[in-house]
C-alpha cells in the first residue's frame, strides 16, 4: 500500500472518527465511509496541510455536477491517491 | 453593530488576504437584551461567534477577490472566555489558515482591553453569489467598513 494510501486512510479515520481497519484502496469515501460533505471538507483540509497542496475540489464537485467525471474517479480512495501524487508533482515540476 | 440586522462589525481597521482586524461596539440598548437578560443585558455567546464570524468571513471574501460567498459551516474549539456587557468595544482578529479550493479555514479571536475574550477555528464554504445585487451590497458594505475604520 501506498505512503499516500496510509496517510489519507490515517486522516480519514482521525477526522472522521472511523475504524482504520475498514478503510481499503477500494474504499468509496461517501457511499462505504459514510463521509458526508462536511467531513469531507475536513480531510481535504488536513490532506492540503499534510501534502502541502490545494486539493481542486471546487473543480471536481463542478466535474461530477455536470457529468464530466464520476463520482468513482475522485471518492474512491485509490483514485483519490492518484489524483493528490499528481497534485504533489505538480507542485514539485 | 446592529444586532437585530445581524450586522456586527463596525469597522474594519486592516485586512490583507492573511490577516484581518476589526472593531465593533456593543450596543446600549437592543430588543436582544431584552430576552437576554431581562435587567441584566448580555452579548449572547452564538453573536461572540457570529462577530468572529463575520470578522474572518471579511476577510475570506476579498482574498478570493469577491468571487464567492463565504458560508460558516464549521465552528472548532471555540471558547467564551468572558461575559460582554453593552457599549464593550471589542476588537476581532483574523487569520487565514487555508485558503482551499471551494473552503477556507481560519482562527479567530476576539480582544477586549488587549485580552483575549473569545476564540474557534472557523470553516467556510465557499459558493456562487445567488444574486449579483448581493455580491454589489456585500462589496459596498465592506468598502463602507474599511471607510469607517
Amino acid at each position: 500500500m501506498s505512503k499516500t494510501f496510509d496517510t489519507v486512510a490515517d486522516i480519514i479515520a482521525d477526522t472522521c472518527d472511523i475504524d482504520r481497519d475498514t478503510i481499503s484502496a477500494d474504499s468509496h469515501v461517501i457511499d462505504d465511509l459514510g463521509i458526508d460533505s462536511l467531513d469531507f471538507l475536513d480531510v481535504v483540509f488536513a490532506v492540503d496541510k499534510a501534502f502541502g497542496i490545494k486539493i481542486p475540489h471546487e473543480k471536481w464537485t463542478e466535474e461530477i455536477n455536470e457529468g464530466r467525471a464520476t463520482a468513482e474517479d475522485y471518492f474512491i480512495l485509490k483514485n483519490l491517491c492518484t489524483r493528490i501524487d499528481e497534485l504533489v508533482a505538480a507542485k514539485s515540476a | 453593530m446592529r444586532l437585530e440586522y445581524f450586522q456586527m462589525l463596525d469597522a474594519i481597521v486592516a485586512m490583507s488576504d492573511e490577516e484581518i482586524r476589526t472593531r465593533a461596539v456593543v450596543p446600549d440598548e437592543s430588543t436582544v437584551f431584552e430576552g437576554h437578560f431581562p435587567g441584566h443585558p448580555l452579548m449572547p455567546g452564538v453573536l461572540l461567534i457570529e462577530t468572529m464570524a463575520q470578522t474572518c468571513g471579511t476577510m475570506v471574501m476579498a482574498a478570493n477577490g469577491y468571487e464567492r460567498l463565504p458560508l460558516l459551516v464549521g465552528v472548532k474549539d471555540a471558547k467564551l472566555r468572558q461575559f460582554v456587557p453593552p457599549r464593550t468595544v471589542i476588537e476581532g482578529h483574523g487569520r487565514m489558515e487555508h485558503n482551499g479550493s471551494g473552503y477556507a479555514v481560519v482562527k479567530a479571536d476576539l480582544n477586549v482591553d488587549g485580552k483575549r475574550i473569545a476564540n474557534a477555528q472557523l470553516t467556510y464554504t465557499l459558493i456562487k453569489w445567488p444574486a449579483p445585487d448581493l455580491q454589489a451590497f456585500m462589496v459596498e458594505h465592506i468598502a463602507g467598513l474599511r471607510a469607517a475604520a
